[in-house]
This record gives structure tokens, sequence and C-alpha cells, in this order.
């Protein structure tokens, strides 16, 4: 696979605190898939890996979580549009178990 | 026989008069049955179609299940899958109730209680005001004094022990153990698929357009396209569509739709433990109101997904969506579990459940078309009152005997004023 041809230092995301450059345009998805990047969440029952499938917005099996929101597809948002990309396990939603004291 | 639904209405604003006592009839004798295995036809093959067809091919009866579209496919896939008796004051209701959850958890033994996905989970009614908790706390005393297992949970923090993300902010409410959930259309697959086993047929995409009769009594039915079901019995479980069939039947009975939406949230996990719901909910089950009336429903499902219901407004078959109910059903959500506003809905689903006049099923023979017997319009507990439907129709199609538990002549058509068809 040949690398990127990165257009500036400016179009960029961290994903898990790394910084991946992009092409103006490329969502989140293509993306990470160009930095051999193909995993980036686990299935909520079996862990098991999962990144992009159907590639068009249509299976949600790219589910990844884009600054601090889960279950976005990685397939759909536009990488210019986002700062931290985090993997995701199971629901993206174990943090919910814990009472957050701003609903009280 | 042309379908007119000025009738239904009719026979809505009609007063209810007490029928004579059915227990014991029988729709076929065992000597009219002779030697050949008698034949019922089961028109419906949502819950509680399923069910009947269970019960009387284990009764030793030769059933066809017959529904126009698939099993499972009307008002079963549209609701949350309840078996409560939380929701249900003193009356035969509850008694049908109780005998049904016998049943159910009979059924689940025998079919494999993963398979339905029943679980024992327990209702927990929550009241959002001191007034509501004072009138919960009333209608509970009722209950346990009717035998129902309804225990008393006095302040915010018992019930966040029960429930840890409910809100903190509500003064108390009643818990309710023996409170069940299924999957409805899980549950309705394994009935049909245990029928099977014993015999029973099934007939989907077939609409019955009449009844066939000789001397007055039913001897089968016709069928869209002209094919004839010969039958000693037909069973009208046709939920929602029950007025219609009993129109078709020669047998008509007052069915109404009454329109329910439930949202459906992202997977989260089991966040939520009981079936959780309002005070507000028994009081929108009991009323006759056409216009729209929410209450807070609140659970979690096998697959993770949360659902939030429930609102009643009688609009017809009017299958549109309705911003106004969705935001009110979120709303109502959020105030109890203050979390779910974290939480994505991935989608909505409404359906019409078979509503009577008197929020009572029919269920029981027709003495206007020997031969036919109603099991349907059971509203909103259709799931959870399925298990003694499907028994007590075979009970009829046996000639008894009927439980004693239960008052079996509250439920049959008698009850409604005879009107012309």
């Amino acid at each position: 696979m040949t690398r990127p041809d990165h257009v500036g230092p400016g179009l960029g995301f961290t994903f898990d605190g790394r910084r991946i450059h992009h092409r103006p345009g490329q969502t989140v998805g293509a993306a990470l898939v160009e930095h051999d990047i193909l995993a980036w969440r686990t299935t909520r029952h079996d862990g098991r890996p999962r990144g992009l499938f159907c590639g068009i917005g249509v299976c949600f099996d790219c589910l990844v979580t884009v600054d601090g929101i889960p279950n976005q597809r990685a397939c759909v948002v536009l990488a210019d549009e986002v700062e931290e990309i985090t993997t995701q396990s199971g629901s993206g939603h174990d943090r919910l178990a814990l009472r957050d004291p701003a609903d009280d | 026989m042309a379908a007119d639904a000025s009738p239904f209405e009719v026979l809505c604003n009609i007063l209810l008069s007490i029928a004579p006592m059915a227990r014991g009839r029988g729709v076929i004798t065992k000597s009219e049955k002779g030697e050949r295995m008698g034949r019922v036809v089961v028109i419906g093959a949502g819950i509680v179609g399923a069910a009947c067809t269970w019960y009387a091919a284990h009764a030793g009866w030769e059933v066809v299940l017959v529904d126009r579209g698939r099993p499972g496919a009307g008002t079963t896939s549209r609701g949350e899958g309840n078996l409560l008796v939380s929701d249900k004051g003193d009356g035969p209701e509850l008694d049908l109730m109780r005998l049904s959850r016998r049943l159910w958890l009979e059924l689940g033994d025998h079919l494999g209680r993963d398979r339905l996905e029943l679980d024992e989970k327990g209702g927990l009614v929550v009241a959002t005001s001191d007034a509501g908790l004072a009138g919960l706390r009333t209608f509970a005393a009722g209950q346990r004094a009717a035998g129902v297992d309804a225990i008393d949970v006095a302040t915010a923090g018992d019930l966040r022990r029960l429930e840890p993300l409910l809100s903190d902010r509500l003064p108390g409410g009643v818990l309710y153990p023996e409170d069940l959930q299924v999957q409805p259309v899980l549950a309705a697959d394994a009935l049909v698929a245990g029928a099977r086993q014993r015999g029973a047929s099934t007939r989907f995409g077939v609409e019955v357009e009449g009844a066939v009769t000789s001397g007055g009594r039913l001897t089968g039915v016709r069928l869209v396209g002209g094919e004839v079901l010969g039958a000693d019995a037909v069973v009208n479980a046709a939920g929602t569509w029950g007025g219609e069939v009993g129109v078709r039947l020669g047998a008509p009975i007052p069915v109404l739709p009454r329109r329910g939406f439930i949202l459906v949230t992202e997977p989260v996990g089991p966040l939520v433990r009981h079936k959780v719901y309002t005070a507000e909910y028994v009081d929108n089950v009991a009323s006759n109101d056409a216009a729209l009336q929410t209450s807070t429903v609140v659970e979690s499902t096998r697959g993770g997904t949360i659902l939030i219901g429930a609102s009643r407004e009688r609009v017809g078959y009017d299958a549109g969506m309705s911003p106004e109910v969705v935001a009110r059903l979120a709303a109502g959500a959020v105030e109890i579990f203050p979390f779910l506003r974290r939480v994505d809905l991935l989608r909505v689903y409404r359906g019409f459940r078979p509503y009577c006049p008197d929020h009572l099923p029919v269920i029981g023979p027709d003495p206007r078309v020997p031969g036919v017997i109603h099991a349907c319009g059971h509203e909103g507990a259709g799931i959870g009152l399925a298990a003694a439907t499907g028994y007590l129709v075979a009970r009829y199609l046996d000639g008894g005997p009927m439980p004693d538990e239960v008052p079996v002549s509250a439920f049959v058509p008698d009850r409604f004023a005879e009107v012309s068809v």
C-alpha cells in the first residue's frame, strides 16, 4: 500500500492518542484503513474485532467513538470534522453504568 | 360479506350485559366427534392464535392455523412482551393473568426459557409525586388483598438499590416480583413449532372470507379465492382485526384499534433491571379516552436495547409517525432515568392494540354461530394473557371442564348486547 500524500500538518485527528493525517474530504474509516488500521472496535457479546465492512453507511459494523460520542459510523464521518477518535469496546456505553452526578 | 366500520362504533356505545354462566359449555361434544379427530381452524397466527393452536393440538385436535400474513407479524411484534400482574386490580383479568403466568412458566420450562427470552425480572412501579405514591399504595394494598406479591419501596434510596440509575427525585414505588417478560415473536414461533410437532398445520398468506354453515352450525371457513377448509370449530384469534373477522363469520364483536408507540434505543446493555413504569400507566390502561395519553414504561431487552413506551390513542389504523408522541415518551423516560439523555434512539415502532370497550378480552363460544369461538380483544395484555386464553379455548373445544380459578363468564362474547350483522 502506498502512503498517502499528506497535504499539510493541519489535516489530522488523533486515534487513541496517535496522530493520523488524512486527505481533504476523506472519511475517518478511509483514513484509518490508509494507515493500515483495520479494526477499531470489539463486538458486544464476543469481543471480536471490527472495522470497515460495507463502507457505505449501511451495515453499522465500523462503529467508533468520535469526540466522545460512541457508535458513530467511521465510513460516513468526515475526518475534517473530528478531533479525537477512540476505539470502542462493546456498546461503547460502559460508562453509563456509572451514575453521573450531573443527573442528580 | 362487506366490511363496514360503523357497527363497531355502534357496539362500543352499547351497555354491556352480563351473560349467563358459560361454564362447561362445549362447542362440540365427544359423541359428535365420534371416531374422527375433530378439526379446528385457528384464524390469526399472533401470540394468542399460536397459544390456541398449541393447547388445542395438545388436547388432540387437528388444528389448521391460518393467517393472511406471517406468524407474529401483527400486534405481537409491536409490543414489549409484558406478562404483568402489576397493572391489574382485583377482578377477572387478574385471575386470568395469574393462571396465564403459571402456564407461561410451564411453557418456558417445556420449550426452553432462553428460546422465549422468558425473564422473571419483576416489575417496579414508581411514583413521580407524593400524591401519585399515595394512589399507588392504595392500589397495591387492594392487589395484596387479592394475593398479589406487591412490596412497598419506601424511599428513593430503596428504589436506587433496586435500580441504580433511577432518578433520585422519585418518592417511592412498589415492587412486583411476579411480573415477567418474554420476546413475543420468539414465543409465538416456538408455540407454533411445538404445535406442528403435535400434528398442527399452518397456512400463511391466506385470508378468511366467511363461514360455511349447515343448519345454522359452522362446518368450515371459505378463503378468499374460494377454497373451503372444513372444520368442526373455528377460533377467531385475529387480534385487533378480530372485529372484522367476527363480521365475516357472522359473529361481530366490538374490537377497535388503540395505537401505541415504542421507542428503541441503541444497545447499551442491561442497565435497567426491572420493567419500570410510572403509576400513571395503570390509569391510562383503564381509560376509555380516545385522545392521546402517555405514561412512562422503560425496560431493557436481551439484545441490549432499551424499550420506551407507552402511548395510547384511538386514531383508527393510522400508522403515521407522530413526532409529538415520540417527544413525550422520550421526555418521560429521561425524567425517571436521566442517563437516557446520553443515549440515542435507533428507531420507533407502532402498532394497534385490540381494544374492547370494557378492557376485557373476548374468550368463548359465540351463541349466534355455533362452532365459532372468539379469542381476541386483549388490548395491551395479549402476550401475558395468551397462554391462559389458549388453555381456555382448548377447554371450550373439549366441552370443559373450565378452571375454577377463572370467572370465564366475564370474557364470553354474550356480554355484549346483541347486534344484527
